[in-house]
């Protein structure tokens, strides 16, 4: 099946392409799809010129939220999001590594006060590292630990 | 300036600004500082025990004129009932024209600093930043040695978690140092603090033997090993007292004007029989600590002006 077959088949949706195939279940988890209800198709080790092998996710009725894409982003900033209306891809999504990150990032550093607030946790982009707002510390992209993952 | 809260915050401009400010108030009479903050109440949180800072932000502010508002002891406060830290903040807000804070956890200076519409001054949070001590540390520096610059320092025990090590390392990014860390591999300073250093230029080396090095230092900054830091205290107990300066291992082996300096309190990391020497600077830098917190208080309630009137 030709790719664009494969992105023609859902009629509403988003398809998650160029997935690296070691960070597929981590966009499982991140996105919580455990849970979703709606049509999920998961397909891995396809052949990629790109990445020599890739994985993909189509999600039937899905919307990705803000909050969403940054996740994804930081998790792997390669992917391309196809967002599907009437089988037809309407929209191509390129992400980027984003300047803050808001309420995503778990503070690694135990004694930080976003760990004990009910406060979002704020990450600051620092050529390449993030700077924790609050309490200072840097990390790198490969170190960042996730809230929800 | 609004808040002063992390030397990472500040531009080297604005720190020589409070240095100089500091030199300035030294030359006012005592009756007439008094006139510079009157009317003022300046609130005191302190979240974690302290000796120093404590003391000589309230003189610095008493001095000034202010009156001061500190927090209850916890066992009494409704800290203790489980208010939250905001919640706290935005109260002393409402009560008070400035906010020194200190707190165990990292970051909670900044935090406050986004609730209060107040200025607040960091007095230390957790092991991250110590503003206030940094910037006596650079003023005893500066007054001792009459530059900052081409200075080669030595940072002398525990550098891992020390915060007054990890603010003065940052300001001194600004200047043309030479810094030397001797510190035991499980204390030495984190990788992370060393970025600045490289992006800066500054050049730094890291040793666990100070007497390699003792002949080429302009100052010797030692530091205590903290014991309440240490997650498990058997890590504790492998570099107990493993750092202690005496006449013995100092005198006649460093340059004849080395000053050593130290944020205080000591355990047994400086012997008693340096304190005499030209070398023991730590007592003079521990006063410093009032012209330095009179400069910060200055500087973020506006009243440069009425010094300058002063004068």
């Amino acid at each position: 099946m030709s790719k664009e077959l494969q992105i023609k088949a859902l009629k509403n949706g988003i398809v998650i392409d160029h997935i690296p195939t070691d960070k597929l279940f981590s966009i499982v988890e991140l996105l919580n799809l455990k849970e979703y209800q709606e049509n999920i198709i998961i397909a891995t080790n396809l052949k990629s010129s790109l990445l020599g092998k890739k994985a993909l996710i189509k999600i039937e009725e899905k919307e990705l939220k803000e909050k969403e894409l940054g996740e994804i982003s930081l998790l792997t900033p390669n992917v391309t999001i196809n967002i599907i209306k009437n089988y037809e891809v309407i929209k191509k999504i390129k992400l980027e590594i984003p300047e803050e990150i808001i309420a995503i990032i778990k503070c690694p550093n135990s004694k930080c006060i976003s760990n004990y607030e009910n406060i979002d946790s704020k990450y600051i982009k620092e050529e390449d590292k993030y700077r924790c707002y609050y309490c200072e510390r840097k990390i790198l992209l490969n170190e960042i630990e996730f809230k929800n993952i | 300036m609004k808040d002063i809260i992390s030397i990472n915050e500040m531009s080297k401009t604005e720190i020589l600004e409070i240095l100089e400010l500091a030199k300035e108030i030294s030359k006012i009479s005592d009756e007439k500082k008094l006139e510079i903050l009157k009317g003022k109440i300046i609130a005191t949180l302190f979240f974690e025990a302290s000796t120093r800072t404590k003391m000589s932000f309230e003189s610095a502010a008493y001095r000034l004129g202010a009156n001061i508002l500190q927090l209850p002891p916890l066992e009494f406060s409704s800290i203790k009932k489980g208010e939250s830290f905001s919640d706290t903040i935005k109260m002393v807000e409402s009560y008070s024209d400035l906010i020194v804070i200190r707190n165990p956890l990292d970051g909670s200076a900044k935090l406050a600093s986004d609730i209060s519409n107040k200025p607040v001054i960091n007095a230390g949070d957790g092991s991250n930043q110590h503003p206030s001590q940094t910037l006596l540390d650079l003023y005893t520096i500066l007054e001792e040695k009459g530059t900052l610059d081409n200075l080669s320092i030595a940072f002398v025990g525990d550098l891992k978690y020390g915060r007054t090590v990890h603010s003065l390392m940052k300001a001194l990014s600004f200047f043309k140092t030479k810094i030397y860390f001797v510190a035991p591999e499980s204390l030495q300073i984190p990788n992370y603090l060393l970025y600045d250093l490289e992006k800066n230029n500054i050049e730094y080396t890291l040793i666990n033997d100070f007497s390699e090095i003792l002949s080429e230092i302009d100052v010797m900054y030692m530091t205590r090993i903290q014991k309440e830091r240490f997650p498990d205290l058997e890590e504790y107990e492998k570099v107990r007292g493993i750092y202690n300066i005496n006449k013995e291992n100092i005198l006649g082996k460093c340059k004849d004007d080395m000053i050593i300096l130290h944020p205080l309190p000591r355990v047994d990391e400086i012997s008693t029989n340096l304190d005499e020497t030209k070398h023991a600077k730590y007592f003079k830098q521990a006063s410093n600590g009032i012209p330095i917190r009179q400069a910060m208080l200055i500087r973020v309630l506006n009243k440069i002006d009425k010094l300058k009137e002063l004068k």
